[in-house]
């Protein structure tokens, strides 16, 4: 039995450990066909295209994208790394080929805002509340509940009569 | 001729919305009723003279007027009468007409149905709202004029674009024009922008009332809520609409398999909608409570000045480069009036802002009043992170003259866990008295659903292993739809057990009785289903992309696709069509159906547009585009997504249409109900006391 259970466990870490070994022979570009379109996408899709507006280089239509597309395919096949090509990308063309802005000098203001405006939020909804309630306290002081004599309810009463 | 008409009645109109804002302002100013009935005069005249005016260049679109600018842009003689008519939004020029006329119809109306019975805000409603409208027909005339004509100046190389006649020139009629952007020939682009342009202008008539009711200071009561409540749903289920149909265009014309791409153009509308939807709450707590005044306010104000700021966006191209704004008088003229629309209703709402202090205190923490208040934080929060998203790269290229992209993972990033609490909220705040709820009385109505719901997402996570982001997702879906379903169960169990109805008829009468709260929450399920959408595009969505020969096939997930062959043929609207005939099929090899990815090809306009064979279902999109071919046809390159839960997105939409109808459709009795009192009644059951 406790043999048994061994051996499953082999068998299980055997199956783990070859997943891992496709997964780094596949970053290395080592499987035939490397880069395929799937491969080229998957980096092109953190670009965007440098010259027309607002389009991720995965799909854009235009030749030049697909020349870009084309150069991506080269340098992957000459072994750049992902980072390279990205970084070879914002090299040539600017900040602006990058799908997600970057998290340093003026652009790290764009993560950084809306941060700081959440947390002043959850101050102000705090702040809203406390005062609600503190009216609370100055409201129970100085009213009293509405009083409805009786002459008044019988008045009510005897309209509501009226009216059927 | 036809067009000079349509330019006589434009010019005449803008007299008449110029008129009425002035003498409305007077007459509220002095007191002089006689001047504000005048300026009611003058606004409903504006209608049909704008009505006229765009009937002129509906028409000269139709019959091909090529003498026209505008009709040479966007018509011509191979599309349909029907697109030739839907080519009045299919331009800058005709976009802006066809604003200021659905604004001018709506003022129109509540002028016809409101004027007796909030005939003290009446003066500097007419004031707001028809200095609105008299800023975008003003923008018309002046500036993007539909009825602008062609001429040819001797000796020069290029047409002239004039209304009169300029010197040594002779009028111009080109053979036939560009035509309608290839990409906008869809129903998708066909609705979108009608319902936005509904939406963004319904807006105009709460926003107006917001400010009568501060400047004559009855804002204080919430009349001027009562009033808007209904146009407010209404501008707002259309703009609802305009951003679904966006969505849906995007997904069938852009070819890029997804439906939100978080472009400038679609937050710009998503901004207005967001604190519109916000609006929509805090007017309740107003209602109900006599609380979040303020909030109203700030909220109407922001979102009419974010309704303007999206046609600013859209219509003048700032954001793709701030060199388009200089281009035309149109942004600079733009800027100016959301400037003076903002800074001016703010400084109203400062003079009167102790005013409008809250009615009631607050009683406890756990209440529907915080969930409200913290609701209509998360709203403002996520416009915010959108909004300075979407106008960052602008400030960059000002600031440091460094152009970069915000694109979607900002965004995902940015709002994802805002939507998240709010998503939650929606299931939980109804459950949440007003006042103060008994926590264990919270408890108690929460845990059968919530351990549904854990029961449901764990099964479905395991499912769903490989993805183990979607899990909290899955199961943020099911905890707040069980909640609301519960709610529903609660209210039918109640009425078999009170009245012995069968379920059906149960539901019919809980949701007849109170049409506000139940087709509410209709439209919260309804938001939960779009939110299985987005949640299906984030977490499952495969995509592949390969070349094939005829006879291969590509795989994705356990489907195959196999390429047969390719061919072309001439279609309608000026087109050449090239089509792939290609076979899906699933496992272990079952042929599903045929699918046909095609590239149209517009002749005249030298543009392509990629069409995506579909195969929809409940759960999946199998989604395929034509990419390329060889000069044979021997073979040809294919991109296939594999789009999980997307068709839900648009289940939902429908389903907040059917909610919003519901909210909006009046209870019949529920005013009488208030009469229904039997003799004694009072007498012997004294009024519950406020505490």
């Amino acid at each position: 039995m406790q043999n048994m259970k061994r051996k499953l466990f082999l068998v299980l870490l055997t199956i783990i450990a070859s997943l891992f070994v496709v997964r780094v022979v596949f970053a290395q570009g080592g499987t035939p066909g490397f880069p395929t379109d799937d491969d080229v996408n998957r980096v092109a899709k953190k670009l965007y295209c440098p010259v027309c507006p607002n389009t991720p280089l995965d799909v854009c239509e235009t030749k030049a994208c697909e020349d870009w597309r084309a150069q991506i395919r080269d340098q992957l096949s000459e072994g750049w790394s992902e980072q390279q090509v990205i970084d070879y990308f914002v090299a040539q063309y600017g900040e602006r080929v990058l799908a997600e802005p970057q998290r340093k000098g003026f652009t790290s203001l764009v993560w950084f805002l809306p941060l700081t405006a959440v947390l002043i939020g959850a101050g102000v909804v705090y702040e809203i509340l406390k005062n609600w309630q503190k009216q609370k306290t100055a409201a129970t002081a100085v009213s009293s509940p509405p009083e409805i004599s009786k002459e008044l309810l019988e008045k009510i009463e005897r309209e509501i009569r009226e009216l059927d | 001729m036809i067009a000079d008409i349509g330019l006589i009645a434009l010019a005449i109109a803008f007299v008449f919305t110029v008129y009425a804002t002035l003498a409305s302002a007077y007459g509220g100013w002095r007191g002089r009723w006689d001047w504000v009935e005048s300026a009611r005069n003058a606004s409903l005249l504006a209608f049909p003279f704008l009505t006229i005016s765009v009937i002129a260049v509906v028409y000269s679109l139709y019959a091909l007027d090529f003498s026209q600018a505008y009709v040479y842009d966007v018509s011509s003689e191979a599309m349909s009468p029907f697109l030739r008519v839907t080519a009045l939004w299919g331009g800058q020029e005709g976009s802006i007409l066809f604003w200021a006329w659905m604004m001018s119809g709506f003022v129109a109306a509540v002028l016809l149905r409101k004027w007796e019975r909030d005939r003290e805000l009446m003066p500097y409603f007419t004031t707001t709202a028809m200095l609105t409208t008299a800023f975008f027909v003003g923008v018309v005339l002046f500036i993007t004029n539909p009825f602008t004509r062609l001429w040819h100046i001797e000796g020069a190389a290029e047409l002239t674009q004039a209304i009169f006649q300029p010197a040594n020139s002779m009028p111009y009629f080109p053979e036939d024009g560009g035509g309608l952007n290839p990409l906008l020939r869809h129903f998708g682009m066909i609705g979108h922008p009608p319902t936005t342009y509904l939406g963004f202008t319904g807006f105009v008539i709460p926003f107006s009332f917001a400010i009568a009711a501060l400047i004559t200071g009855k804002s204080r009561g919430d009349e001027w809520i009562r009033t808007t409540r209904r146009w407010t749903l209404v501008a707002w289920i259309f703009l609802s609409i305009g951003l679904i149909l966006g969505g849906r265009w995007a997904y069938d014309v852009l070819g890029w398999g997804g439906f939100w791409g978080w472009d400038p153009v679609e937050n710009a509308m998503l901004m207005p909608w967001l604190t519109g939807t916000a609006f929509l709450h805090s007017v309740m707590m107003t209602e109900k409570r006599g609380m979040m005044k303020r909030w109203n306010m700030v909220l109407i104000i922001l979102t009419y000045s974010l309704a303007l700021f999206g046609t600013f966006i859209t219509r003048t191209g700032v954001i793709s480069s701030v060199h388009a704004f200089a281009k035309s008088a149109l942004g600079p003229a733009f800027f100016a009036f959301i400037g003076l629309t903002f800074i001016g209703s703010v400084s109203i709402l400062y003079q009167r802002w102790d005013t409008l202090k809250s009615e009631h205190a607050l009683e406890s923490f756990i209440s529907r009043e915080s969930a409200f208040v913290l609701q209509n934080m998360l709203f403002l929060a996520i416009t915010f992170a959108v909004f300075w998203g979407t106008i960052f790269p602008l400030i960059s290229e000002l600031v440091t003259d460094t152009k970069i992209t915000v694109g979607p993972p900002y965004f995902q990033k940015a709002t994802g866990p805002l939507f998240f609490v709010l998503v939650l909220l929606m299931g939980v705040t109804p459950l949440l008295a007003w006042r103060k709820q008994a926590v264990r009385a919270l408890g108690k109505a929460i845990w059968i659903p919530f351990l549904a719901s854990l029961g449901i997402a764990g099964i479905w996570g395991y499912a769903h292993r490989m993805h183990p982001a979607s899990i909290l997702g899955l199961w943020l879906v099911t905890v707040t739809l069980s909640l609301i379903l519960a709610e529903f169960w609660k209210g039918i169990q109640a009425r078999r057990a009170t009245r012995g109805e069968d379920p059906f008829t149960a539901l019919f009468h809980l949701i007849g009785r109170n049409h506000r709260r139940y087709g509410g929450y209709i439209i919260h399920i309804s938001v939960v289903l779009i939110a299985l959408g987005f949640i299906g595009d984030a977490s499952f969505k495969l995509e592949t992309q390969g070349t094939v020969s005829s006879g291969e096939s590509l795989v994705v997930g356990d489907y195959q696709l196999r390429f047969d062959q390719l061919r072309g043929y001439p279609g309608s609207d000026g087109r050449d069509i090239v089509e792939a005939v290609t076979t899906l099929s699933q496992g272990s090899g079952e042929a599903i159906r045929t699918l046909n990815p095609r590239r149209d090809y517009f002749v005249v306009q030298e543009q392509p547009v990629t069409v995506p064979g579909v195969y929809s279902t409940l759960g999946k999109d199998v989604y395929v585009l034509l990419v390329g071919w060889d000069d044979g046809g021997q073979s040809a390159t294919f991109k296939i997504y594999v789009n999980s839960l997307i068709n839900w997105v648009w289940i939902g939409g429908l389903m907040m249409i059917v909610g919003t109808l519901i909210a909006a459709w009046s209870n019949p009795g529920q005013w009488e109900a208030t009469y229904v009192l039997k003799p004694g009644a009072l007498t012997s059951h004294p009024l519950p006391q406020e505490s």
